[in-house]
């Protein structure tokens, strides 16, 4: 994926030596290119952008939590393209479809910049199937956008504990997206 | 949860990673320490071969044990790379190949040497059974900890890459069941140990088809 300022891979780097502003716009611009293959790849099997947006999400929770698979003298693309192709398949497969395009070419394409729709797929109430306590630590930092010191702060814990508990509340989090679509 | 709120999460958790060893490095400690986990219950319950001193049976034996330990190594070697997303298949798949093709060409050999008079009775041999029964039960003990290893990478093909995590498990296996048998011809090798090696395959591809999806 080339893009217009920075490519992903410098940010991807920068992320891996601590900075997490470089991070989240890897993860942004990543995002953003998925939606771009994915929509048209549900599109054609008639269904919305709630479920693309799950799947958006699936396959950055799994980029996430596997970039360390990602050795860093090696090209990104591939690499995120083949991630990107796994969850879709398996999400398409659970959710009863199958055919859809390949995603060969995911990251080679420059996505127009397309604003995240606002809608909320059946994922939203997966966050409601954690456990009390790491349900409100991704809730601190994630819509209230807080730190993991502050998040701690907020329900008494160390920031240290507070990052073990959100480390496995994501880990949670892509075990319940990767069976979730099952009842479609 | 919007895309942009998990991004902030995913964020917020930038810094943490994995605990464990990472896939090359659990990959070669389940190797070494399956290996000896392998030599242990081997040499307390089984031992080397009483004729190993014996002229010929020291070569084959060697052979043997340096085939199955090649395709141990490459199979972990594909198993890595089948760990990683968008790796090409590279060197180590290739280096598969060469055990069955230097099988080939020790069959040659034999068959230059020895004629065709006798091959049904090589190929069946005297231990097939002993080969089909503790080649795999060997390869149990590095599967595991093989498969273990892989969790922490992100194979896009997961029942392939517990196959070579099988091959590999039972590379360890033969290279430990070969200083037992006595079976040296290669005909007996390519029949048994190779129906053995794709037994485990087997196993290790259910397993991770299980195990390794992420």
């Amino acid at each position: 994926m080339r893009t217009h300022d920075e490519s992903i891979e410098a940010l991807l780097r920068a992320a891996r030596r601590g900075d997490a502003a470089a991070y989240r716009r890897f993860l942004a611009q990543v995002g953003k290119a998925l939606r771009a293959k994915i929509r048209p790849a549900l599109a054609r099997a008639g269904r919305g952008n709630a479920e693309v947006e799950d799947i958006v999400q699936e396959t950055l929770l799994a980029i996430h939590l596997k970039r360390d698979t990602w050795s860093e003298d090696r090209p990104l693309a591939p690499w995120l393209a083949a991630i990107a192709r796994y969850k879709l398949v398996d999400a398409l497969r659970r959710r009863g479809l199958s055919g859809a395009a390949p995603l060969d070419d995911v990251i080679e394409t420059i996505p127009a910049p397309e604003p995240e729709p606002h809608v909320d797929g059946d994922v939203r109430k997966l966050l409601d199937r954690l456990p009390e306590r790491a349900r409100r630590i991704v809730t601190l930092v994630s819509i209230e956008g807080r730190s993991a010191a502050e998040a701690g702060r907020e329900i008494g814990i160390s920031e240290g504990a507070t990052r073990v508990a959100l480390h496995r509340a994501l880990k949670d989090l892509a075990r319940l997206y990767r069976s979730s679509g099952d009842a479609h | 949860m919007r895309t942009d709120d998990l991004i902030a999460a995913l964020a917020a958790d930038g810094a943490t990673s994995e605990a464990g060893p990472t896939p090359p490095r659990g990959v070669a400690l389940a190797l070494a320490l399956g290996g000896a986990a392998v030599a242990a219950i081997f040499f307390a319950a089984l031992g080397p071969r009483h004729d190993l001193a014996a002229s010929g049976a020291l070569a084959a034996t060697a052979a043997k044990c340096g085939l199955a330990l090649l395709l141990a190594l490459a199979a972990a070697g594909a198993a890595l790379r089948l760990a990683r997303p968008g790796a090409r298949p590279g060197v180590a798949v290739a280096a598969l190949f060469i055990v069955p093709l230097a099988l080939g060409v020790w069959a040659a050999v034999e068959f230059a040497t020895l004629g065709a008079a006798g091959w049904s009775r090589r190929l069946v041999g005297t231990n097939a059974l002993h080969c089909l029964m503790l080649i795999p039960a060997f390869a149990l003990i590095p599967l595991a900890g093989l498969l273990a290893a892989l969790r922490r990478g992100a194979p896009t093909r997961p029942a392939l890459a517990g196959a070579a995590a099988g091959v590999a498990a039972a590379g360890v296996g033969a290279l430990f069941y070969a200083l037992n048998c006595t079976d040296d011809s290669p005909l007996f090798i390519a029949a048994w140990y190779s129906l053995a090696t794709a037994m485990v395959a087997g196993l290790g591809a259910l397993a991770a088809d299980r195990l390794l999806r992420w």
